[in-house]
């Protein structure tokens, strides 16, 4: 949990720091509003791997453009990406942005952990001497903010008042231009195709080494007879109820999460349910040994695949944008004690099948 | 949000009492569902359904008209949570990037 801040001022400041404005506070580092190939690149790296973890900006107060003792202050967390996403948005705008010490991590992510919070935002606003560098007294947080905070207790403390602001950055200028009102639409959570899709390798990533643990068990029982271990017969044999394994990964982790809003039913158990039986039914159609190797090996990839896909389904409540705690807690209840059973009937047919082939032997 | 994206119906801990409410309009603010609307200057209930648990609006109603219990709606940090609390603690938590 105690991650350092490997990308901090000294390394990366001249990428995205262009200047200086200078308050009566202090001289404040003014950020570009464009964003470079570097940013682009180690953005594509956040969403496929664990260099997230590492993403981080010095917490503070930043200029954009020329800001003034009028000009608004848009709070965001320290993750690179949400600083990122802001910074962009606030193109052609002068504007301050105060960034609190969320440890690296996304406003909303971090809102639900409470480091993205009350305390956190008085202490910043107090650590920057907001009150000398601005004239007003408001501070816009994003909405997504709002589980971390309470906002009247902010404006006790400080005399600064919350405004939340749009869901999504790139709202933010017709937000200021309005007059920090936001329309309904802005304050709603989508969950469009656009957003399902970055997050389906962080499901896959972690999905590849159950399944590469699966292929190796599967290769090594079909590989296994009266004679030892044979590894052309495990790889002959074993190739198409290994592809099962591929089906349940694809199902679970990038078909149910792209298409969730097409899939019937609204827990995910059932949703990656029936999308792994459906590939599983499709595979069996171009992969004849999934119905020409007896009953029990049959039984075993319907039992298995479906099984697995919708474990895996079940996964992806975590990066939805409307999954209570309830409903999942709800779901768990009765697809845990199915989730096991399954796992235990694939195993007893597997085996009848060695048992069978043994003794065929 | 797409129409048909919808999660379990009647499961939501939110209670709202209008007794208490000032019509401050927060939490039609902060929500990220649209579960409140005002009506009449105070708040109201539109589509206790569609909630998600993250508690903006509780936290952020100054006359705690709103309770719920609110968590990260994740299977994985849910069963951590259960296989954690067999050991002592056991708070549903956020986890994945961390460490």
């Amino acid at each position: 949990m105690n991650r350092e801040r490997a990308c901090t001022a000294d390394e990366s400041a001249a990428r995205w720091i262009v200047g200086t404005v200078d308050t009566p506070a202090a001289r404040v580092s003014r950020i570009a509003t464009k964003w470079s190939w570097r940013d682009r690149v180690e953005h594509f790296r956040c969403r496929v791997g664990s260099f997230r973890n590492r993403y981080a900006v010095e917490p503070g107060l930043y200029a954009v453009g020329r800001p003034g003792p009028r000009s608004e202050v848009l709070v965001t967390a320290n993750y690179k990406l949400s600083f990122d996403h802001v910074r962009r948005a606030l193109d052609g705008i002068d504007a301050w942005v105060l960034v609190l010490d969320t440890r690296g991590v996304n406003v909303w992510c971090a809102a639900g952990k409470g480091t993205f919070g009350t305390e956190e935002l008085i202490r910043r606003i107090e650590a920057v001497a907001l009150d000398r560098v601005v004239a007003h007294r408001r501070v816009i947080v994003p909405q997504l903010g709002a589980p971390g905070l309470r906002a009247h207790e902010v404006q006790r403390a400080t005399r600064f008042r919350v405004h939340f602001g749009p869901v999504r950055a790139s709202d933010i200028a017709a937000y200021l231009r309005a007059g920090l009102e936001a329309t309904a639409e802005m304050r709603h959570v989508r969950f469009d195709l656009a957003e399902r899709v970055v997050l389906v390798p962080m499901e896959l990533v972690p999905a590849m080494k159950a399944l590469a643990l699966y292929a190796a068990f599967v290769f090594l029982l079909f590989g296994v007879g009266p004679q030892g271990f044979r590894l052309e017969k495990g790889w002959s044999a074993g190739l198409s109820f290994a592809g099962l394994g591929v089906i349940a990964v694809v199902s679970g982790a990038l078909v149910t999460p792209i298409f969730l809003p097409y899939v019937p039913g609204r827990a995910f158990a059932v949703k990656g349910w029936l999308v792994g039986l459906a590939l599983t039914a499709g595979y069996a159609m171009v992969v004849p040994a999934i119905h020409g190797s007896g009953l029990s090996l049959a039984a075993f990839a319907y039992v298995f695949a479906p099984a697995a896909s919708s474990y895996l389904a079940l996964q992806f409540t975590g990066s939805t944008t409307f999954t209570s705690m309830s409903g999942v807690r709800k779901e768990l209840r009765y697809s845990v004690p199915l989730h096991l059973a399954a796992a235990a009937i694939a195993v007893a047919l597997f085996a009848a099948h060695e048992v069978a082939a043994w003794r065929g032997t | 949000m797409e129409r048909n994206m919808r999660y379990l119906a009647g499961v939501t801990t939110l209670r709202f009492e209008p007794e208490r409410c000032t019509g401050c309009g927060r939490c039609v603010e902060v929500c990220p569902h649209g579960v409140f609307a005002l009506a009449n200057g105070k708040a109201a209930l539109t589509d206790r359904d569609r909630c998600m648990e993250c508690g903006a609006c509780r936290n952020n109603c100054a006359s705690a008209a709103i309770e719920v219990r609110s968590g990260v709606g994740c299977a994985m940090a849910l069963v951590s949570a259960m296989v954690a609390r067999r050991g002592g603690t056991g708070t549903p938590e956020c986890g994945c990037g961390s460490g």
